[in-house]
């Protein structure tokens, strides 16, 4: 575990910066996980949010979110519309830095490293943690160019290894056998959940430590839905995969722990800002929710 | 689900005032269309019935005779090849700095105070007479210089330059976000996604865009009328001397006295007409080309 952990701190430095100044001394910090009932815990948290606020201009989007999320593990974030979750997610690669007038507050610890830190690349950030989207967004380009744009961004030009990523990456998200015969066709001649599986591979492709997806099916059919949510099962030993989802069957069905988001109303400033009312296991989220709030929402009393 | 009342639907066209309007906005798309389509098709008609009798290999490649001539002597091979040099050159200069401006717009540094200036330039140069031009190139370059090709390529340059960056910009607004942000999340540069996404997606559109403001550029005269002057024979080296253009041409022949000299007005108004036509064909052909990928 040591050797990985060092890796993906220095490599989220700028080039310029050789050394990683934050390297050894705070390994001990990231906690190991107060759980209530003393689960063995599979992984290491892969992130760790501290008092996370997110601003768009002066509008208080989320406030204080605190959570681990772990290796290996799929976390899903639920709650009604406007709460934040997508804006959290978005956060957790950095993504929000291309939207004008969003800031973090508080502190996002990836592996170990301030996601937000001084000398971090946006860029090296989200090499390493991939993201799916909401909807479908192929490249206008070929079925293969799109599962190799990533790659070939990071440098690898050799056809024959291109060729074994893009088999390989469109293997796991299951859609070889449909395209095979076609990679030279365009990668907007495919249907919906094709499409999301093609963008899923193209991810995939990277090789990233970490996979976002924001609401992944929210433009898909039940079949596509389940071949994507049974793709997530599969790669889930290889990768660390937070879900954004409206779904909350999809959340028991593919998830280890959910975070249930909700929207608090300041009546007096007549402002509201997305809050974290609950997070645990997925199966006591929503057996035993703590919340009354969140025992409200997922036995579908609101929202 | 059936009907029990026994009520029956009318599904006909409504009748009355609905339908009255519906005839009217339909009546008066007609007739605007064809009060846009009479005076092109007279420009053409007219065009190609004075023009094409003149029209041989001798007149698109002879050097330019005295304006006594008959129509059977000479033609206008100077200035076709004048007319290719400068807005060649004007090309070379204003198309790529056009998209480059765009690309900072859009992508870059368009919501800063300096993008919109720029902008905002853009739009006012747009404006600018095309006359007002020529005299601006006068008054910097052929007072201090000389009359020659480049002088006029200069003015065309500037006149294409504010077409070229908002024609680029509409185009890259085009392009949907969701498909940058694809790709910043696999790690691109904001460079990388540019090029590799933001400009393929776009590039039918900015091609023809830029085709468009090359066939404009052809048809300027008044940019010219102080920067290159005319010749009779041929100058290759826009850089130095006086040149010409199919459009000066028609300009000082069409305004003579000699019916030879007003037909070879008609043939050089033929033959830009091909001229701009073909590179409209051409930014049809290079949007239908480059556009494969996009649907």
């Amino acid at each position: 575990m040591e050797q990985p952990e060092q890796e993906s701190v220095t490599s989220l430095q700028q080039p310029e910066t050789a050394a990683p100044p934050q390297a050894a001394p705070p390994q001990a910090a990231p906690a190991p996980a107060p759980e209530r009932e003393g689960y063995s815990e599979p992984g290491s948290p892969v992130f760790d949010a501290e008092k996370v606020s997110c601003y768009y201009g002066s509008f208080r989007a989320v406030t204080d979110v605190s959570l681990s999320i772990y290796e290996n593990e799929i976390t899903a974030f639920i709650g009604p519309s406007g709460c934040g979750k997508t804006t959290v997610l978005r956060t957790l690669n950095r993504m929000n830095d291309l939207v004008n007038g969003a800031r973090v507050e508080g502190d996002i610890r990836y592996r170990g490293a301030s996601l937000y830190g001084r000398d971090v690349s946006p860029i090296a950030v989200r090499r390493r943690i991939g993201m799916v989207f909401q909807k479908p967004n192929p490249f206008p380009k070929s079925i293969y160019d799109n599962v190799a744009y990533g790659p070939r961004i990071n440098g690898e030009h050799n056809k024959k290894r291109l060729d074994e990523i893009v088999e390989r990456s469109l293997r796991q998200a299951a859609l070889w056998e449909e395209v095979k015969n076609r990679l030279k066709a365009s990668g907007l001649g495919l249907s919906g959940g094709q499409a999301q599986r093609l963008c899923i591979a193209r991810t995939l492709a990277v090789e990233p430590d970490v996979v976002l997806m924001d609401e992944p099916c929210s433009a898909l059919d039940p079949i596509a839905t389940a071949a994507i949510e049974d793709l997530m099962r599969d790669i889930k030993s290889r990768y660390t995969i937070v879900i954004v989802t409206h779904n909350m069957q999809q959340a028991t069905r593919v998830s280890d722990r959910t975070a249930f988001f909700s929207v608090l109303r300041n009546e007096e400033s007549d402002t509201r800002t997305g809050v974290l009312v609950e997070y645990g296991r997925t199966q006591q989220i929503f057996e035993d929710p703590q919340d009354s709030r969140t025992e409200a929402y997922v036995t579908g009393q609101m929202g | 689900m059936a009907v029990t009342t026994g009520q029956q639907f009318n599904l006909r066209e409504a009748k009355g005032w609905r339908r009255t309007k519906n005839r009217i906005a339909t009546t008066l798309m007609y007739v605007a269309f064809v009060l846009v389509v009479i005076p092109l098709v007279f420009v053409l008609i007219t065009v190609v019935a004075r023009g094409i009798g003149i029209i041989s290999w001798q007149f698109l490649t002879a050097d330019i005779p005295p304006q006594v001539a008959p129509a059977s002597e000479g033609g206008i091979g100077p200035a076709i090849l004048g007319t290719f040099l400068i807005v060649g050159l004007a090309t070379v200069m204003a198309v790529p700095l056009g998209i480059l401006g765009a690309i900072y717009l859009n992508e870059y540094g368009g919501r800063g105070v300096l993008g919109r200036l720029i902008g905002f330039m853009a739009d006012v140069m747009t404006g600018v007479p095309s006359i007002v031009m020529g005299l601006f190139i006068f008054s910097i370059w052929v007072l201090k210089f000389q009359f020659s090709g480049f002088a006029g390529a200069l003015a065309l340059g500037c006149l294409m330059l504010p077409v070229v960056i908002r024609s680029t910009d509409e185009m890259l607004k085009l392009v949907p976000n969701p498909l940058r942000e694809g790709s910043y999340a696999l790690g691109a540069t904001k460079a990388r996604v540019t090029v590799t996404v933001v400009l393929p997606a776009a590039i039918g559109g900015i091609v023809s865009g830029a085709l468009l403001a090359i066939a404009r550029a052809a048809g300027e005269t008044a940019p010219l009328l102080f920067t290159i002057l005319t010749v009779t024979s041929p100058n290759p080296n826009p850089f130095s001397g006086p040149n010409t253009s199919i459009p000066s041409q028609i300009f000082s022949n069409a305004t003579s006295s000699f019916t030879g000299a007003q037909a070879r007005a008609w043939g050089a108004s033929l033959t830009l007409v091909v001229i701009a036509f073909a590179f409209m064909l051409a930014a049809r052909f290079v949007t239908a080309r480059f556009t494969r990928y996009s649907r």
